[in-house]
Parts: C-alpha cells; sequence; structure tokens
C-alpha cells in the first residue's frame, strides 16, 4: 500500500503561447490553441482546490503566462485563496505599470528567465529580441520588496558567456540565481546535438560555479542544476512522480510532470470533470508510478530508490524505450550506453563551421 | 553568518507565512516551504525588521522560563544563521 503524500505546488500552465520560440522549450511538441485554454473563472476554481487539496504554492507559467489578458487577476485570485504566488516569465510583454499591478495583485516571487548575456546569444536562441527588454524588468523589479530569481537556461551554445552572466548577478543580487542546464525532451531533444555541453564545458562550470555559490554566501542563493547525461545517479525527477507537484496544462489536463504526455498510454484527467484532490488521490496517471512498486532491477533492490525514485519516466520512455526502467542516465542502467554514445558524439572534435552555426529547430507558436 | 545582538532581523523578500487560519503554519519561499512549530514560529514572527535580537531573546526567556537562558539564546542565534544562509532572513 502507497500512502499518498500531501502536494507542494500547482504549476498552473496557463497558456502555450508565448513571444519566444526557444530552442529548448519545454512545452509539447503539440501545443494547445488559444481558444480551448481555460477561462478565468475555472483557475480561480482551481486555486482553492489546490489549497483543500493541501497544496502550497502556485508557479504561473505557460508558455509565457504574461500572454493572458487576465495574469494579475490570477495573481490575486491565487493570492486570495492562500497560495504563495510565483510567476516564470521571459519578462515579454511587461510594462511598468503593469509590474506594479502585479506586485499589488500579491504576487511574491518573480522569476525571470534568460537565454544569455547578450542580445545576439538571445536572439539565436529564442528567435527573438528580448535581452535589453529584460535588462529593463531588472531595473523596474529593484523598486519593489518581492522575491526574484534569476533563471539562467544554460547549454553548449553559451557557457561561454557565464562570466557576464555572473556580473549581470552580483550587479542586481537577486535572492536566487538558477544555472540551469537544458534537459532533453520536448524541443530540446530535437536540438540536443547542438546544445549538449562538452566535458570541457562542464567542468569550467562546475568550478565556477562552487567559487560563486562561495562569494554569494547569504546574499545570493546559487542553485545549478546539473546537465543530467553528466551525472552518476538521475536527478529525483519532480520530486518524485505523484510526490511533490501537479501540472495543470493550458486546457486543464493533469499532469504529474510537464512532459508526462510523451508517455503512450497515458490516460490524464481534465479539472473540468474531477476536483484536483481526488485527480492528485485516483488518477491513474499519478497513481502508475508513484511509489516503488512499478521499479524495475536495478531500482526495485537499490538503496537510492527512495533518493532519486528511479529518476526521469518520461526519460526512460524517450532514451530506453520503457517508461518503468531505470533512467538511462543512471551509471546503474542496463541502457546507460545510450547516453555514453551521445556524450561520446558531443565531445568529439567538429568542425568549427559546425560548432558556429548550428541548425536549430525553432519551436513556432500553438497558433 | 550569526546575528550581532543588536541586530533586527528581517523576512527576505519573497518570503512569508502562510495565513493565520493555515494549518500547519509554514514559512513561504521560492520553491520551498518550512514547516513552523513552537519556538520556530515564535522566532520568525518576530522577525520584522523592528525587534532586535537581543529582544527576541528575551521575549523567549519569558515564554520558556525553565530553560536556560543562554541555551535559548544560543538555540536563537543557531536557527537565524541557518534562516540567512538559506536567504530566508536578512539582517
Amino acid at each position: 500500500m502507497t500512502t499518498i503524500p500531501t502536494p507542494l505546488a500547482l504549476v498552473a500552465e496557463l497558456t502555450h503561447r508565448c513571444p519566444l520560440h526557444c530552442v529548448y522549450c519545454s512545452n509539447p511538441l503539440e501545443m494547445v490553441k488559444r481558444d480551448r485554454e481555460l477561462s478565468t473563472e475555472i483557475w480561480v476554481r482551481l486555486f482553492k482546490e489546490a489549497v483543500e487539496a493541501g497544496i502550497l504554492q502556485v508557479d504561473f507559467t505557460g508558455g509565457e503566462p504574461l500572454a493572458r489578458p487576465d495574469i494579475v487577476e490570477l495573481v490575486h485570485a491565487a493570492r486570495q485563496a492562500g497560495l504563495y504566488a510565483s510567476l516564470i516569465t521571459s519578462g515579454l510583454p511587461l510594462d511598468e505599470t503593469r509590474l506594479t499591478a502585479l506586485v499589488n495583485a500579491g504576487l511574491d516571487h518573480f522569476q525571470l528567465s534568460f537565454q544569455g548575456s547578450t542580445e545576439q546569444t538571445g536572439r539565436q536562441i529564442s528567435n527573438t529580441s528580448s535581452h535589453p527588454h529584460k535588462l529593463r524588468v531588472l531595473e523596474w523589479l529593484t523598486k519593489h520588496r518581492i522575491g526574484v530569481t534569476l533563471n539562467f537556461v544554460i547549454h553548449r551554445q553559451n557557457i561561454h558567456e557565464l562570466e557576464e552572466m555572473i556580473l549581470l548577478v552580483e550587479d542586481y543580487r537577486p535572492g536566487c540565481v538558477e544555472f540551469a542546464s537544458v534537459q532533453y525532451y520536448g524541443w530540446a531533444l530535437a536540438n540536443r546535438e547542438a546544445l549538449v555541453p562538452t566535458r570541457g564545458q562542464l567542468e569550467y562550470c562546475v568550478e565556477t560555479l562552487k567559487q560563486l555559490k562561495e562569494r554569494l554566501k547569504g546574499k545570493t542563493r546559487v542553485v545549478f542544476v546539473l546537465p543530467d547525461y553528466y551525472a552518476t545517479y538521475p536527478k529525483p525527477c519532480v520530486g518524485g512522480w505523484g510526490r511533490k507537484l501537479m501540472l495543470v496544462s493550458p486546457h486543464g489536463d493533469v499532469l504529474p510532470c510537464h512532459a508526462a504526455n510523451v508517455i503512450p498510454g497515458m490516460q490524464f484527467e481534465n479539472v473540468k470533470e474531477k476536483s484536483l484532490r481526488e485527480i492528485w488521490e485516483h488518477s491513474p496517471a499519478f497513481c502508475k508510478f508513484r511509489g516503488d512498486q512499478w521499479m524495475q532491477e536495478p531500482c526495485k533492490t537499490c538503496d537510492r530508490r527512495h533518493l532519486d525514485f528511479g529518476g526521469c519516466r518520461c526519460q526512460a520512455f524517450l532514451l530506453a524505450g520503457d517508461a518503468a526502467a531505470t533512467d538511462p542516465v543512471c551509471s546503474l542502467a542496463p541502457t546507460r550506453e545510450k547516453v555514453d554514445a551521445v556524450l561520446a558524439h558531443v565531445n568529439k572534435p567538429k568542425p568549427a563551421i559546425l560548432e558556429e552555426n548550428p541548425q536549430f529547430v525553432y519551436r513556432p507558436k500553438p497558433g | 553568518m550569526r546575528p550581532e545582538m543588536t541586530a533586527t532581523p528581517r523576512l527576505a523578500p519573497g518570503v512569508r507565512l502562510n495565513e493565520k487560519t493555515q494549518e500547519p503554519r509554514m514559512l513561504l519561499m521560492p520553491e520551498r516551504a518550512l514547516r513552523l512549530n513552537g519556538p520556530s514560529l515564535e522566532i520568525v514572527q518576530l522577525c520584522d525588521g523592528k525587534h532586535t535580537v537581543e529582544q527576541i531573546a528575551e521575549k523567549l526567556h519569558a515564554l520558556y522560563s525553565k530553560a536556560e537562558p543562554e541555551r535559548i539564546t544560543g538555540d536563537l542565534l543557531g536557527y537565524l544563521e541557518l534562516l540567512h544562509k538559506e536567504r530566508a532572513v536578512d539582517f
């Protein structure tokens, strides 16, 4: 019998619309169109249901959550319901008045993502101009007392800008900075070849960020999300399947993680038919990989099975072809060779022309 | 870093208690939450940028009169140091 844990966070994927077209976007390849998005009223009901289910925090994300005209109203409703409200955003489209409205509505935490430290890199990654605007948003944020996290998504094409990213952090001094290595699902998997860092780059990151962590102790929390292809053991993906969070997609499907729909045969329930608590406790999708009954060897008898929960189910499916297999990034996984083959390819010297001109597939608009 | 006795600790930006009506009481912060009970809740409630560490210690001494005052002050400083390291409290 598996005891059902209390969820911590509701990930509110408000929309798949976004002014950026990042080559590593975590949205599914098949995106939800605007006319299928949930209404304001349904979201407001969901915040109350979330609190009833024991959830403490809501992360507004997308796509770009600011693309929803009702975002201020949604933040206000989430706070009224008793949730801690985070906005995970590219900073577009935002002006100073709207930021003030969000803060006044009770926004607790603002996470601003960066594609690099320059306009040129930002453009290469997102196919949009956004970097100068992000710097303006940072400036506006200094006028408010609100939690701020800067999130730099790092990969082979921008690790050389790490020093400049750090200058921005030391200049601005946010409460937290994340250097998040790209994870290979969705669009990132399609662009994997151009994004996986080299071993040399990884070693440089580890050393540089260790020093930064020491330097900013007590001032800014420094978080480094390792590229898990290089890890010895897998990450405890989403804190364990059905243990910490539930994600509601733009049209109301409830998923244990943002990539869960890549796993064939998964049936997701919809908030229009059932309450969040019912879905959390009984939805076959949430129960499928909760606990450890579903595990195979070597996870089944591994001492680490309650630390990393066997890693990521979606990655197991995408790389090993079996969602119940040990995450192939684990050094103990029988399929680790698949990851090693990718790393061997990445670390092979390439002609400069290929390194300088990666052929990216950009994430399109959902329509 | 340990706070001075004259410091006035304050919850960091983006850090707050959940509502009085919510149980259990939690300290909410970006992507994390810390369960509070007994003295930890009393300490956090006094991290308002007005009370000095000295004053917080005095209040705790009064609340826990059976415990040794030095021990209470030591625990308080240790807890504030932890909250500071986690970027939950500024001083």
